[in-house]
């Protein structure tokens, strides 16, 4: 694909059964202002839908936010969807209340940084900004 | 995945494919690409739907697809946002009203940015829709927002131009203020499950009343409801009513010309402002003096009198 200075396309994601998406659309709003382009699907999303989406939007990054604890059953399913999909190569991350321990799990099989609570928004597309660019290296 | 794979892979039914060269083509890259669809394209229409925020176009592309693919027939839909002229970046959602599609391999659905660019906005949406048509979808689909000139000149790119209207956003001058009503071949007033709607359809209808006899073909008026449905298969029937009619007239013929003779301007256009621009960035000191009228002169015969400046970028990716 094209060099360097093409835009990064995120896939912000609410997967699982959990309401609470100011979190999701806090970091949307922030990489949109950090020059991103960023697509949102809303609430309720499967990890199919989530796979496909990616799919059909060629995104960059995939950032799923979740709170209602079903992390450890939904992210490896998404992971499995994205590989099928053949993209096994999309920066995958994740933000939610997520404890720390599942969080080194999850970091050590395919995901990119999982953050938490409190994080600063800027940390996020700092984060993006760099793995974007070694990959496009 | 390389270019030539990514042709294959289009060719062959891929949607990994498919997602790659839209973007290709999206980053002006589409030269190899394009060449390779030629005998793919032109079998079948392509309409535009715009309206303004929150008329409910999203929701009522959704509920055609719905319809459509109740028919059998596969669509690819390309939506179009706006991008932050301050950031450069876009927050894409149109996508949350379609999502009940997400899953039916007969839809395809791509977000946009608009990327502010003038001109080019439109060149890289046909040609996004060329990818999505050699890839072999019946219904070929581009929903804009009402505004502004790039967004316009999408929908000059369709062949058939839905206009979304809703109940309760101003009086019937309102929606003749926003000039969109000038390119529309179906007008569509949504929410017709809300008060108002049937005050919004006398108004549109007087307003219609009111156009100069003679110009273009009055665009019929449809009363819907994406939420409820209601509507939505006598809208369906209008288009491809709309369609034949068009053809029939030789509209179509007329429109696709005048397209290619607006692509054609656009990128002259586009290629005429970068040099324009790198002119001014080289002679920008020298030109502060100049009362504002002597230096455009002063530009433009520096930039006709000799052939080469700046950065030779032209015909970005289209030949």
């Amino acid at each position: 694909m094209k060099g360097k200075d093409r835009k990064i396309r995120v896939l912000v994601a609410k997967p699982g059964l959990d309401g609470h998406d100011r979190g999701a659309k806090i970091v949307a709003a922030t990489l949109r202002d950090h020059g991103m382009e960023v697509i949102y699907t809303g609430l309720h999303q499967t990890p199919e839908q989530i796979a496909r989406t990616a799919l059909q939007e060629d995104v960059d990054v995939v950032g799923l936010s979740i709170h209602s604890g079903s992390h450890m059953t939904l992210f490896p399913m998404i992971y499995k969807e994205l590989e099928k999909l053949g993209l096994g190569d999309v920066l995958l991350i994740a933000g939610g209340i997520i404890p720390q321990e599942d969080r080194a799990k999850l970091e050590a099989s395919g995901f990119g940084r999982i953050f938490g609570p409190g994080t600063p928004t800027r940390e996020i597309a700092t984060y993006i900004e760099n793995e974007i660019q070694k990959k496009r290296q | 995945m390389h270019r030539q794979e990514i042709v294959r892979g289009l060719l062959a039914g891929d949607f990994r494919s498919l997602g790659r060269a839209l973007s290709l083509v999206e980053e002006g890259e589409g030269g190899e690409l394009l060449p390779a669809l030629g005998d793919r394209l032109g079998r079948h229409g392509r309409f535009g739907v715009t309206g303004a925020p929150g008329a409910g176009k999203s929701s009522l592309l959704s509920a055609l697809v719905g319809h459509w693919r109740l028919r059998g027939e596969t669509v690819g839909v390309l939506a179009v946002d706006p991008s932050s002229p301050f950031s450069g970046g876009a927050l894409l959602g149109d996508r949350i009203r379609m999502q009940e599609h997400s899953l039916d391999e007969g839809v395809f659905i791509r977000s946009m940015a608009s990327r502010g660019a003038v001109g080019g906005l439109a060149d890289a949406a046909v040609e996004m829709v060329d990818v999505l048509e050699a890839f072999g979808f019946d219904r070929l689909v581009v929903e804009t927002v009402g505004a502004g000139q790039a967004e316009i000149d999408v929908m000059e790119a369709c062949d058939l131009v839905l206009v979304v209207l809703q109940p309760g956003a101003g009086d019937g001058i309102q929606a003749m203020k926003a000039g969109l009503l000038e390119i529309a071949d179906l007008l569509v007033l949504n929410k017709a499950d809300l008060e108002g709607s049937t005050r919004l359809e006398n108004e549109v209808r007087e307003m219609l009343e009111l156009r100069e006899a003679g110009i273009g073909r009055a665009p019929e008026v449809c009363l819907v409801s994406a939420k409820t449905g209601r509507g939505i298969p006598e809208l369906a029937e209008e288009i491809d009513a709309c369609f034949k009619a068009l053809g029939e007239d030789g509209v179509l013929g007329k429109r696709r010309e005048q397209r290619r003779k607006e692509a054609i301007k656009r990128m002259a256009r586009s290629s005429f402002e970068q040099k324009l621009e790198a002119l001014m960035v080289e002679n920008g000191e020298k030109l502060k003096d100049f009362p504002l009228r002597e230096g455009a002169r002063w530009v433009l015969e520096k930039l006709f009198s000799s052939p080469s400046h700046g950065k030779n970028r032209e015909g970005d990716g289209r030949t």
